[in-house]
């Protein structure tokens, strides 16, 4: 999995491409708590446009970032999931916390 | 139903396994006409076996084996994913949603595999393992080019 991070203003931009699976698990949140730590990241905006797959083991990644960031006030936002990673995210009850965004420029537009 | 093909895996606890699992199954279930949407299920019901003997069979210890079964019948993939850990105390309790062990998972892994998978059944004994066993049909009955009669 590569993974590419943005910080825009108090917003960080995390696109990984690839698989989210338990093999890249604990490196991803490793890589996105120290992240949010460094730059004091308010909010989340994860692109999944270039990810392929996504099990419970990449969801409680992404849970445990909300869980994170909105005990601090702030937001996450998903964008853009491929349709076997929204039925995935769907299922899981994710898309009930975290608001769906079909590009970053929309998400980046409800974070204010 | 007559066994058209079947394979059997085993590899290491680790988790880089989970991925090579999955697409290792997937190509095998493609023999069958699954639609891209079922195989994409196919894979995520044998990530979730597949972590699960990882991470609460085995608790992370590399040098453990797991084993997957796969067979084929005309329309039908059946799964077997085994490991010889720890097993599950309480079955009733591991199948109900969210239910985890660890905070940072969502405790959907049995969620998953029962939603995109048929006949969905967990064996487990305390201290001898989990036997996870599920199977997949391609609900059609399309004859493929070149076998119309």
């Amino acid at each position: 999995m590569l993974l590419d991070i943005e910080m825009k203003k108090d917003t960080l931009f995390v696109r990984p491409n690839g698989e989210l699976d338990l093999g890249v698990a604990d490196q991803l949140r490793r890589t996105l708590d120290e992240t949010i730590e460094k730059g004091q990241a308010k909010n989340l905006v994860i692109n999944l446009a270039k990810v392929s797959f996504v099990d419970s083991s990449g969801l409680g990644v992404l849970l445990g970032r909300y869980n994170r960031v909105s005990k601090n006030g702030g937001q996450v936002l998903i964008v853009s999931p491929q349709p076997q990673v929204r039925k995935v995210l769907d299922l899981s009850g994710l898309l009930r916390i975290m608001n769906e965004y079909p590009n970053e420029n929309e998400a980046l537009g409800k974070i204010g | 139903m007559q066994l058209m093909n079947q394979m059997r895996l085993e590899f290491l606890s680790i988790p880089a396994n989970v991925a090579f699992a999955r697409v290792a199954v997937a190509a095998f279930a493609s023999q069958l006409d699954f639609t891209l949407a079922d195989l994409e299920e196919i894979k995520v019901a044998v990530s979730e076996a597949v972590g699960n003997a990882i991470i609460h069979g085995y608790g992370h210890v590399p040098d453990r084996l797991v084993r997957v079964y796969a067979a084929l019948t005309q329309d039908t993939l059946e799964l077997r994913i085994e490991d010889e850990g720890r097993g599950i105390e309480d079955i009733e309790k591991a199948l109900e949603p969210a239910f985890s062990t660890d905070a940072e998972r969502l405790g959907l892994g049995f969620v998953f595999m029962q939603s995109f998978m048929e006949n969905f059944r967990l064996e487990s004994k305390r201290g001898r393992g989990t036997t996870v066993i599920m199977s997949k049909s391609t609900g059609n009955n399309m004859v493929r080019a070149g076998e119309a009669t």
